[in-house]
């Protein structure tokens, strides 16, 4: 790149990025437009499994959409410095990751051209219907929230409307929650811990999400991190890891305890071939305990680790939901309970499952409808945090 | 007036008396038939009473009824529609075995009902649980949240539907209790094509019906009662 | 607005509306320009009153609808760029949803069909 200005190379970046970005949306929304035309059936989605790989990506862009609010609400609620500068950012990528995660969901009905029907006829008793509201009050939230804090007029009310953004943000993951906690049917679902479950997860999964996007972005910026700031969120991150896992793991030993629902849980932990494996190997060990080392233990480039680890949280994320969504379902109904059942629609027996392209790729879609949107406005607005140079051997003032 | 013209009179009040309460009764059936009848209400609760010591092994009549008349296609991919099945079971107490047809239950507190986002998934008046296509978007939750595993999901374009049971790609699905045939006064296709009877369709709010007459004197349970959905599918023999 | 006080098949000349196969043909349930307008409005109430009341013999049932108006030819009100639905709905290029679900055929001649 000798002979180009480094502004030059920057720009250029910039568009191959957008290009890039805007290739996996296509690529998505042509998924999208193959399952409009030709049914799920080109799906692995069957009448076992009836949600796949979409709602994995989209459950997860929605939770980190909520938990990466976390740091504004720091800085908003709390009253941090070190986080007030990044609650721009924050919000942005909450926005960003709710649009992604919300358009997979829409994309993905059987009947996408009728989604305004969700809005038009309205069924009160439904968590989705109230989710509609939530979410759409959360875009709405959010948006007013950015205004007080780039506004400078407005910036004394973005004390109360983070308060507004907290609650809300509260109750909307624990509307995610309630979807699975309110089918009593199934085994795998069914239980109240699980919308603080995911609430506590949606802290570790939007820390890591934020810190990936904010070293990109110092990285594309030439900006350089800040070894203080960049030790106190890798040890909040540190700490929401132990959160979500502790959660986790009480969810697993309630179910164990109740003598009818071990066998799911024998399916889920120890012999459910890809379920297991997932668990363990991709959300505990991968997801939670080489992150944990890698916080605990930085090494001598803590940068590169502390990324390394929200990178591995990530990953740990998607194995998780893969194996609650999807094992979730696989499991069959114990409809007659203390007969061993057999048809010809699947009873007593393990769904199977095989993810496809089409799913893969709406999923991607989603993650670059984030990618596009986080991009273009950081491009245009002063998203980018700035940080008071800290001086030696005392603490951030706030 | 003569006398012929008084008979006369006489005979033509009669006639035109006898000819009018010959014609009303079919003038009122036609009216019921051709007119625009009532609403249904909930003073009738559609149920079945199914006899699992009837149910034959092996023998799936119901199940091939029932796709004939719903225009189904009668494969069993995990993305073909089942709207009814036969379930074959064995107790692991005892090792007893039974079969059953497995389908809507019909609950009269409905799951799916409860959790439909648009409230495409609803009971009517008169018990039977229902899918609107009109305004179902796909999400599938019903299907999550069904207990028994009763509804489907169309993967596919359709084509050549009955006229009486539209279905489409990209809705939910499941045994609709044969209204079409149910409104008319017909029963469902399963209950008919049943060779051992095992059955039993009717009115579980009217006593004096067949099917309650029997669950006043013979056992009967519902399927995961423990949910306390109150289904209005009942079996004898499990 | 126009249209309404323009008699019905002269406008269907001059403006170059497109010519249909109307079936059976004869008395419609109600006057055809009424219909052109409120076809839509009739079809979103009887199919409330039909799926959630059980209401099944109204005067708008689209069942009836097909009965009548499939072409003779090939008993279907869509398929052909002159069948009875499809000609008007492409020429205004609105997309029919109905028949996804709905059968498109005469229900009388499908009868027929499964008794032989």
């Amino acid at each position: 790149m000798a002979g180009h200005s480094p502004l030059q190379f920057k720009n250029r970046f910039f568009y191959a990025l957008l290009a890039a970005g805007g290739a996996v949306v296509l690529a998505g929304l042509y998924a999208a437009h193959m399952m409009e035309e030709h049914g799920h059936i080109i799906t692995g989605m069957n009448n076992q499994i009836v949600w796949g790989l979409p709602h994995v990506f989209a459950i997860f862009m929605i939770v980190a959409a909520s938990g990466v609010l976390n740091v504004a609400s720091i800085g908003s609620v709390f009253g941090k410095a070190v986080y007030k500068t990044r609650a721009p950012l924050a919000s942005l990528l909450s926005i960003a990751l709710l649009a992604g995660g919300l358009m997979v969901l829409m994309l993905d009905l059987g009947r996408p051209e009728r989604v305004i029907i969700a809005a038009t006829y309205y069924n009160p008793t439904s968590v989705f219907a109230w989710n509609v509201l939530l979410y759409s009050g959360m875009f709405a939230a959010v948006a007013i929230y950015l205004w007080t804090m780039m506004e400078q007029r407005m910036n004394p009310w973005s004390k109360p409307v983070g308060f507004v953004v907290f609650a809300w943000r509260f109750i909307l993951t624990t509307g995610t929650g309630l979807i699975f906690a309110f089918l009593v049917a199934r085994q795998a679902y069914g239980s109240a811990l699980l919308p603080p479950m995911f609430i506590v997860i949606s802290f570790a999964w939007g820390m890591a999400v934020f810190h990936v996007v904010q070293s990109a972005i110092y990285a594309w910026n030439g900006k350089a991190h800040t070894p203080e700031i960049v030790k106190r969120m890798k040890n909040l991150l540190g700490l929401f890891i132990i959160g979500a896992l502790y959660l986790v793991a009480a969810y697993h030993l309630t179910n164990l305890y109740f003598a009818r629902q071990t066998g799911f849980e024998h399916f889920i932990l120890v012999d459910g071939g890809i379920y297991p494996q997932l668990f363990w190997w991709g959300y505990v060990v991968l997801g939670n305990l080489l992150p944990l080392a890698l916080i605990i233990n930085p090494g001598s480039d803590k940068t590169k680790s502390v990324i390394a680890a929200s990178l591995l949280v990530i990953l740990g994320g998607f194995a998780l939901l893969y194996v609650f969504i999807i094992g979730g379902q696989a499991y069959p109904l114990d409809i007659f309970p203390g007969y061993e059942v057999k048809s010809s629609f699947g009873d007593g027996q393990i769904g199977l499952y095989q993810p496809s392209l089409p799913e893969f790729l709406l999923g991607c879609g989603g993650l670059g409808i984030a990618f596009l949107i986080t991009m273009v406005s950081i491009r245009v607005l002063n998203f980018i945090p700035y940080d008071k140079p800290y001086i030696a051997g005392h603490r951030a003032s706030d | 007036m003569s006398d012929t013209d008084v008979q006369r009179r006489q005979f033509l009040k009669t006639s035109v008396g006898a000819a009018a309460v010959a014609i009303a009764p079919g003038m009122l059936l036609f009216d019921m038939a051709h007119g625009k009848s009532e609403p249904v209400s909930s003073k009738v609760r559609w149920g079945m009473l199914i006899d699992t010591a009837k149910c034959a092994t092996g023998c799936d009549d119901c199940v091939q009824a029932c796709n004939k008349e719903n225009g189904l296609s009668g494969g069993l991919s995990p993305t073909d529609s089942q709207w009814m099945r036969r379930v074959d079971l064995r107790d692991m107490r005892n090792g007893r075995e039974l079969s059953l047809p497995m389908m809507c239950q019909h609950c009269a507190e409905p799951p799916c009902a409860d959790v439909c986002p648009t409230g495409a998934s609803f009971k009517r008046a008169d018990g039977i649980v229902l899918v609107d296509k009109h305004i179902c978007i796909g999400c599938r939750y019903c299907m999550m949240a069904c207990p028994y595993k009763a509804r489907s999901f169309v993967h596919e374009p359709l084509h050549d539907q009955k006229p009486d049971v539209p279905r489409g790609k990209g809705t939910v699905e499941s045994c609709t209790m044969c209204v079409h045939r149910v409104d008319k006064g017909q029963q469902p296709a399963c209950a008919e094509a049943c060779p051992n009877k095992s059955i039993l369709f009717g009115n579980l709010n009217d006593p004096e019906s067949e099917i309650s007459k029997k669950i006043r004197t013979v056992a009967s349970t519902q399927i995961r009662a423990d949910l306390g959905l109150n289904t209005g599918i009942r079996y004898q023999g499990i | 607005m126009l249209l309404v006080l323009i008699p019905a098949q002269a406008a269907t000349e001059s403006y170059g509306m497109p010519k249909l196969d109307i079936g059976k043909g004869g008395h419609c349930v109600a006057d055809p320009q009424w219909m052109r307008v409120n076809h839509m409005k009739v079809l979103f109430q009887q199919r409330d009153e039909t799926v959630r009341l059980g209401i099944r013999d109204g005067k708008y049932s689209l069942k009836n609808c097909v009965e009548c108006h499939a072409s003779l030819r090939d008993n279907s009100v869509i398929g052909r760029a002159d069948s009875f639905c499809e000609g008007c709905h492409r020429y205004e290029a609105v997309r029919i949803d109905c028949f996804e679900c709905h059968s498109s055929k005469r229900s009388s001649a499908l009868a027929q069909q499964e008794s032989k």
